[in-house]
């Protein structure tokens, strides 16, 4: 059933004027397994998305056995302590149909949009995180966050349209700032006082929103879309400013955490290690304090740029010129790089799992969906491709299983995860990648 | 009809003469696989030469959101550099002709960046207002900013702040805001004084309002009728002033800019050469030169570069801030400052020296920056052999004549060289054995693969005169223990050393017409195509004219009419630059 659960009027006098603010609430909004807040607020869902590039090394990767309690090959031992937390998807293909293969490209913008890119500078448009923010992170400060640990805003795999990116902060020092700097209201604060400022934000906004109006009127059709997109954000800005006039819910596992430190430029895996976790701290108390409920991490670029002292090739340049062990039968310095990788996603997991919230954890309301741009790098396979979810989405889906999907489109892992979401739609993709069929093995 | 020998004669000259149309042909028909990467050169049919240019050309209208450093430049101009601001807006992706600002046409602003606008202009807003603190030494900014005193601080005061709005909305709008819009804002101070009992939070709170303003934000070109070419349209006063504005300043149009618009004054050949000729003169130019520099070369790369600390120790960031600044300091000198020949910005010795680079270049440090000349006998000459160059197109571990000759290529020559196809074999490319020493060694083995060889072939010869620099721009005469061999070639020009790749770029013809394109295009803030092939040809003609001085190109630029007449152009345009398919059986292993 879906009803309105609440209907939240603040009414409150700031310097002589009257406020009133509603806020609705959807039940599919939040999960249904009976579960809530030590307040007694249902706990809401959370959606997240974590990539790394270059794919595996599948013969030390793929485990042999499907199902639970799966092997863990040498490549992804370090999984052992989040196995039961998560499910590995092996064996899904990106289908280009037409299209060029667009090396580290053509694979992480199927598994993400749907469909494939016809070039580099022409993405498809909207990728499931936006799709999924409009379903779930319209009441929360931000609606989504974007986070990448190469420090590089442009490393990112969040699109609202073709030529609408969303760019990725690569300062945690800057995200601190963002989520928990003057705007910050703690959750938990025993007092709450709206900032008047905020009125005086709002009436400005409708001058503004006009101006917008008009201009849409002077320019012509590709700029006006633009120009509409540019209006639509300022009424979502306005909505933005409504929720900061109301007490937010008392939040218990949120502690608003210690000013990061600023980190040097680069893309050494040490750095990048460093500068993920911090990321990643911050997106749990972002996601425990309900300053959102959508976002992405970026672990590596999908033209995985990251070095190693001492080491002259970066991980993609290694990923083509380090041949294969003939004993090993792997890229052993290629596979290094990866390892780093899959131990940041144990961190990942892990911070969230940390968390207790209700009668479990944040995590097992969450869920994070992961993805990779290629399969076998060297060549830039997109055939077979691996990917992670970690989350029970409040006990919709199960954990602790190895899925071989058996070739068959990887973009039933994201329609899969969409529909658990409350997404209501009958298919997902494009062309080959169009897919109505859910991964039917991690449903509850 | 012009005979053939009279349009040869033309296309030679454009060429820059029949050594290089004869080279030309060499390459395009000599290299299988890569044959097609090459740039449309001019087309022998050029327009008659007018004294400004074809007129029967357009650009295109368009909005384009502020960059970064316009945005930046902005707040600097209209507050003064003391105003902090971050990073609100993240960096443009890079467009199919090479630029990153040609993109800003296109790209749209996503509801999560809006947000960071508008914590921005809260920011900036409560600094240009606030009243400073004496004990902390941070000035007054409301005493200077904000143009009268209100008659008490707590109360509303319609027409002070009308005063603050008429004169900064006029600044930051672009143009003069009429009075319905002032009474509008003015309300809004109103308003938010009266609900925090504070004249300045209600101005602020306006400024907020402005500074995420669609209006602000976007430079849109706006149109009327030309009066001159009946039903036909150009940008309109304000439109032409902005458009100049961000092309020769990479910022606002100041108040005597404006004052021109206001007037019509810059509509007409007269004013509109007055107001240029204010602009080039004008200290604001070394903004817009140099971030014209910064966005053609690709510096915004320098935000993530970093060197591996073990393999080269000196590489700090400090040094890397320093390369390009080196680089841009001494385009602007050289360029305009001292208004040389742009090919000779390749073989120029005279440069700056920070302690920093000091440490790299291995010369004597002074503080701070001060002139620098290499000495005849050094290995650097011209901008290709600053650290700049060589390190950014470098891997954090190693150099690499692959990436050198690919940026050469494509950032000055504006060519494409194609990206490796996605099922190339790279067997040939994995590590080669322990007795291959130099780059020039694994680099012959690499090509030795045909499918590599194609597109290597135009890359490595360019590359490989570079390799007495290694990957952090330190020169070098030996690699593993064997001495570099840095020969090489640039279609058909061969080499023995850094210094003659340096002489045989300075006399490529590409180098000029690259130039031309790329800062036409930036201009106009659009992808050039065929359409625009009459107006470069012009262009062209006239740099060679001055001698290839950017003073003289940035004005021709800025007075032709195909910068200030605009046409709507039918959808998805077709490049001018050419590119192999993606399927060419060409590969480079960066």
């Amino acid at each position: 059933m879906t009803h309105f659960t609440r209907r939240r009027v603040l009414r409150g006098m700031f310097n002589g004027t009257a406020v009133a603010v509603g806020l609705p609430l959807l039940n599919c909004f939040l999960n249904d397994n009976g579960t809530a807040l030590a307040s007694g607020a249902p706990i809401p869902q959370r959606f997240g998305t974590w990539s790394w590039g270059l794919g595996m090394s599948k013969s030390i990767f793929v485990p042999k056995k499907t199902g639970p309690d799966f092997d863990l090959p040498e490549e992804i031992e370090m999984f052992a302590p989040i196995r039961d937390k998560m499910n590995l998807y092996t064996n899904y293909n990106a289908f280009r149909d037409a299209a060029p293969n667009l090396c580290h490209t053509t694979g992480w913008v199927i598994l993400r949009s749907g469909s494939a890119p016809l070039n580099q500078n022409a993405k498809p448009g909207e990728t499931i995180d936006v799709t999924v923010a409009k379903k779930i992170g319209t009441t929360t400060r931000f609606p989504m966050l974007t986070v990448t640990a190469t420090g590089d805003p442009r490393d990112t795999q969040s699109y609202e349209s073709a030529t609408s990116v969303n760019n990725a902060e690569g300062s945690p020092l800057a995200l601190y700032a963002s989520l928990f700097g003057a705007d910050y209201q703690d959750p938990n604060a025993k007092d709450f006082t709206p900032s008047p400022n905020i009125l005086v934000r709002k009436s400005v906004l409708s001058t503004v929103s006009e101006d917008a109006k008009k201009l849409m009127k002077q320019v012509g059709a590709e700029d006006r879309a633009r120009i509409d997109q540019y209006f639509t954000n300022l009424r979502e800005l306005e909505r933005q400013l409504d929720r900061q006039l109301e007490k937010p819910e008392p939040r218990e596992a949120c502690v608003k955490p210690k000013l990061p430190p600023e980190l040097a430029t680069g893309v050494d895996h040490q750095l990048v290690s460093q500068r993920h976790r911090l990321f990643t701290d911050l997106l749990v108390m972002a996601v425990a304090c309900d300053q959102t409920r959508v976002f992405n991490a970026t672990y590596s670029k999908s033209f995985s740029s990251t070095t190693k002292a001492g080491y002259e090739k970066p991980h993609h340049t290694a990923s083509h010129e380090e041949p294969v062990d003939p004993k090993l039968g792997y890229q052993p310095m290629v596979s290094w790089f990866l390892r780093r990788g899959f131990e940041e996603w144990v961190y990942f997991v892990e911070a969230f799992a940390k968390v207790k919230e209700g009668d479990g954890t944040l995590l097992d309301n969450m869920l994070i969906y992961a993805s990779t741009d290629q399969s076998f790098a060297k060549i830039h396979s997109i055939e077979g491709l691996p990917m992670f979810s970690a989350g029970r989405a409040g006990g919709r889906i199960k954990t602790g299983l190895h899925i071989d999907g058996g070739g068959t489109p990887g973009t039933r892992l994201g329609y899969t995860l969409m529909k658990t979401l409350g997404v209501d739609i009958p298919s997902w993709g494009t062309q080959s990648n169009n897919t109505s069929k859910e991964i039917g093995e991690i449903l509850v | 009809m012009q005979s053939i020998q009279t349009r040869r004669s033309r296309y030679s000259r454009l060429l820059g003469g029949t050594f290089w149309m004869g080279v030309t042909s060499a390459l395009v028909l000599g290299i299988a696989g890569c044959a097609n990467y090459m740039t449309d050169q001019p087309a022998a049919e050029a327009q008659p030469a007018a004294d400004l240019g074809p007129t029967d050309v357009t650009s295109v209208p368009r909005a384009r959101f502020m960059t970064a450093q316009q945005y930046a430049n902005m707040i600097a101009d209209v507050f003064g550099s003391d105003i902090q601001i971050g990073t609100p807006i993240p960096p443009l992706m890079r467009s199919p002709d090479g630029l990153l600002s040609t993109s800003a046409g296109s790209v749209g602003i996503p509801g999560g960046q809006l947000m960071q606008l508008q914590r921005t202009a809260a920011t900036v807003a409560h600094q240009v207002v606030d009243k400073g603190d004496i004990g902390k030494e941070l000035p007054a900014h409301r005493s200077y900013l904000v143009p009268c005193k209100p008659k008490a601080e707590n109360a509303p005061d319609d027409a002070c702040a009308a005063k603050f709005i008429r004169s900064t909305g006029r600044l930051l709008f672009r143009r003069s805001l009429d009075d319905a819009q002032v009474a509008e804002w003015v309300g809004k101070a109103r308003e938010g004084t009266e609900r925090l009992k504070d004249f300045y939070a209600g101005l602020a709170g306006v400024l907020e309002g402005m500074l995420i303003d669609p209006m602000v934000l976007l430079i849109v070109d706006t149109t009327e009728p030309d009066p001159t070419r009946p039903g036909q349209l150009r940008l309109d006063a304000y439109s032409l002033a902005s458009r100049l504005s961000f092309f020769l300043w990479n910022s606002v149009p100041n108040d005597a800019v404006l004052k021109a618009a206001e007037s019509g004054e810059i509509q007409t050949p007269a004013g509109r050469a007055r107001v240029v000729e204010m602009m080039l003169a004008s200290p604001r130019l070394e903004h817009g030169v140099r971030a014209f520099f910064d966005d053609m070369l690709h510096y915004d790369l320098f935000d993530s570069l970093a060197k591996d600390g073990m393999v080269y120790s000196r590489e700090s960031g400090a040094v890397l801030k320093d390369a390009r600044e080196q680089t841009l300091r001494t385009a602007y000198d050289h360029l305009i400052v001292r208004n040389r020949d742009y090919r000779a910005l390749f073989t120029t010795r005279d440069t700056f020296m920070s302690p920093a680079l000091a440490s790299v270049y291995n010369v004597p440090a002074v503080p701070g920056w001060a002139p620098y000349s290499f000495p005849e006998d050094s290995p650097r000459k011209g901008i290709l052999n600053h650290v700049s160059f060589l390190a950014l197109h470098s891997h954090p571990g190693r150099s690499s004549p692959t990436l050198r000759g690919k940026a050469l290529r494509e950032t000055l020559l504006c060519q494409v060289v194609p990206p490796p196809p996605p099922n190339v074999d790279f067997s040939a490319v994995e590590d080669p054995d322990a007795n291959l020493h130099t780059a020039r060694e694994r680099l012959t083995a690499h090509r030795s693969n045909p499918v590599c060889a194609g597109c290597h072939k135009i890359t490595d010869p360019i590359g490989l005169a570079l390799e007495n620099f290694d990957g952090a721009g330190q020169y070098r005469v030996s690699e593993g223990g064997v001495t570099i061999d840095a020969s090489g070639s640039l279609d058909g020009k061969q080499f023995n050393d850094p210094q003659g790749l340096a002489d045989a770029l300075h006399d490529h013809p590409g180098l000029p017409t690259c130039l031309v394109k790329r800062m036409y295009g930036y201009g106009v803030g659009a992808l050039t195509t065929d359409v625009d092939k009459p107006q470069l040809a012009w262009l062209n003609q006239r740099f060679e004219a001055s001698g290839y001085r950017v003073p003289d190109l940035l004005r021709a630029i800025a007075l032709s009419p195909a910068f200030g007449n605009v046409a709507e152009r039918p959808a998805a345009p077709k490049p001018a630059i050419k590119t192999t398919s993606l399927t060419a059986p060409g590969s480079v292993a960066r």
